[in-house]
């Protein structure tokens, strides 16, 4: 089931440096590129269908293509290495195992859409990370693939690297734009989209540190190669990971499109301890659950998710064995967001706030039916009324756990409903 | 850790040290805005001193050229920069999904048995502090915890028992 397409190098030893990268294909996809037209690797890249790997899954060539001609504006590159949605833990890999794939692929995308000034914005968190990546830019700087001419080519790029500092909502990409710009992390209004106006008022494109990391094979490649993998409207190849109570949890690179079910038994060793299986979580903290039934029938590519009225997300998975206690589960999500959320807006200010007590309420045996009732209507009304999509990243997956796992909310005010009950009898 | 909304006054001048220094000069030319470089010298006066004292907001914000009051916001918005001092060794627990499914809370107990510690408090001794965080992102190798930016991970009580013996 494996392939190595983006993890060709990560069990190669000391592939984050240059020299080990470079005997091993790093950077060779160079002179392929400078003696292409820019709008042609812009072309190439849409023709390969790759689809923005951060969780939203929009065409990448599609997405350069929005940028404004002939401005007299400098174009910006933001490359979202913020990686914090619960379950998510596939870009820290090449961060570290071959960050030289990435370098290169940022220099392919710079190419491609006029870009001289590139900003790397990693999570803050990823502290033991940042140092291997600085040194490999420090190491593409002195081997000229950075700076005034790049691999001795008339194209200067600058790439610099922007910590955060715990912020999930960074992620978001304007909040990410603002924190660059040096204000708290609150996503602007759109449109106007970042394309046109982004970081510091300019053109500017954000993307996932796998969808950079996937264009030097393109490039090398060819668009076909890449749409060899994968479905149709999935081409290509994803880095998996795979956590909570499987066998062997970890990260998996697999083409899109494969049978959920297959993938958790054969890569990941099936549910731990032998245990039954409630629930899978299919593409980050995010994504609305999927019960045993439904996952029989999903694969893993976008087409599929959205069949099953979720999400492909950030492709981290997890399984959640026949112990977990979902109201708990639940509890544990919505501390998640609420802590999470900017304060920018009052629904999700406040309401995740709300959905929080109500929950407690539930765990400490103080709740009622129309409290489950109650979580429902808030997740209906905080939903898609605020400016970013935080708020809904906490109601989508929470509304998904109340109508499948409804008994077990129910479970938590069983004892006044069956004294109701009783007095209903009599 | 915990107030985040006062700063503490660290009773001394605060300035970046010589290696600060250099990377705040090599940093600043990089942005078109001296603003952009509020949380990079946060950064680096966190990695100083340990934490940020009042004394350092009035450092960044005289040399970036901006308000304080900018650098303060900043400075409580994201959580990772310390507004007080904390223990030698800081110890990050990641309570989100993954790591709460494979029994995070088991360390955390441990800590508040063991060494009389819950999130948000240091030791008597000052050796060690605590902060349950969100996702560290090592879901698949959970229950991860993260002490002085060091990732452990596939943890369980005896094995963290072993690690937390390794600092003084």
């Amino acid at each position: 089931m494996e392939v190595k397409l983006l993890s060709a190098r990560f069990d190669i030893k000391d592939a984050h440096l240059l020299e080990v990268a470079q005997s091993h294909g790093a950077y060779q996809t160079l002179d392929k590129l400078f003696d292409m037209e820019p709008t042609d690797v812009i072309e190439e890249v849409k023709n390969s269908g790759l689809r923005g790997r951060g969780g939203a899954g929009f065409p990448t060539g599609v997405k350069w293509s929005f940028l404004p001609k002939d401005l007299d504006k400098p174009v910006y590159l933001a490359v979202n290495s913020d990686e914090s949605e619960p379950a998510t833990f596939k870009d820290r890999y090449i961060l570290v195992k071959d960050p030289h794939m990435m370098i290169e692929g940022i220099i392919i995308c710079c190419y491609a859409i006029g870009c001289h000034e590139a900003y790397i914005y990693i999570r803050g968190e990823y502290s033991s990370q940042v140092k291997i990546l600085q040194q490999a830019i420090d190491e593409a700087y002195g081997a000229g693939y950075l700076g005034e001419s790049v691999a001795g080519r008339d194209f200067r790029l600058e790439v610099t690297v922007h910590r955060g500092a715990g912020a999930y909502i960074c992620g978001e990409e304007t909040a990410l734009l603002e924190s660059i710009e040096g204000r708290k992390g609150q996503p602007r209004s759109k449109p106007p989209f970042p394309a046109v106006v982004g970081l510091y008022g300019c053109p500017t494109i954000i993307n996932n540190v796998q969808s950079i990391a996937s264009l030097p094979f393109i490039m090398k490649n060819g668009a076909e190669a890449y749409k060899a993998y994968g479905t149709e409207k999935s081409s290509g190849t994803h880095l998996f990971g795979i956590s909570g109570h499987v066998e062997k949890p970890g990260m998996y690179e697999l083409p899109l499109g494969l049978p959920l079910l297959e993938v958790l038994e054969k890569m990941a060793g099936g549910v731990w301890k032998g245990r039954a299986l409630k629930g899978i979580i299919p593409g980050g903290s995010s994504t609305p659950v999927l019960t045993p039934e439904e996952a029989k029938t999903v694969t893993l590519d976008y087409e599929s998710m959205a069949e099953h009225k979720t999400m492909f997300g950030s492709g981290g998975i997890v399984v959640l064995d026949e112990t977990v206690d979902i109201v708990k589960l639940v509890e544990n999500l919505i501390y998640f967001y609420h802590h999470e959320s900017c304060g920018q807006c009052t629904p999700c200010r406040e309401g995740l706030g709300w959905m929080l007590k109500i929950v407690k309420k539930l765990i400490a045996g103080d709740g009622s039916r129309e409290d489950i009732d109650l979580l429902v209507e808030l997740c209906d009304n905080i939903e898609m009324k605020t400016v970013c999509v935080l708020s809904a990243a906490c109601t989508m997956p929470v509304r998904s756990y109340l109508n499948k796992f409804r008994h077990e909310f129910e479970a938590y005010v069983a004892e006044e409903a069956s004294a109701e009950a009783d007095l209903h009898e009599e | 850790m915990s107030d985040r909304s006062e700063l503490i006054v660290a009773g001394q001048p605060f300035a970046f040290d010589v290696e600060r220094d250099a990377e705040f000069e090599r940093l600043i030319v990089r942005y078109p805005i001296r603003e952009s470089m509020i949380m990079p010298a946060l950064w680096l006066a966190q990695e100083q001193e340990g934490w940020i004292s009042a004394e350092a907001i009035a450092y960044i914000a005289e040399r970036i050229g901006t308000y304080a009051a900018k650098v303060f916001e900043l400075a409580t918005f994201y959580t990772m920069y310390h507004l007080e001092p904390v223990g030698r060794h800081h110890i990050c627990v990641c309570r989100t999904l993954s790591c709460y499914l494979r029994d995070k809370q088991e360390i955390v107990d441990y800590l508040a048995k063991e060494i009389g510690i819950r999130p948000g408090q240091m030791s008597e001794d000052g050796k060690f502090s605590l902060e349950e965080v969100e996702c560290l992102g090592h879901c698949g190798t959970a229950p991860v915890v993260q002490i002085d930016g060091e990732f452990h991970e596939e943890m369980d009580v005896e094995k963290f028992k072993a690690l937390l013996a390794t600092f003084d």
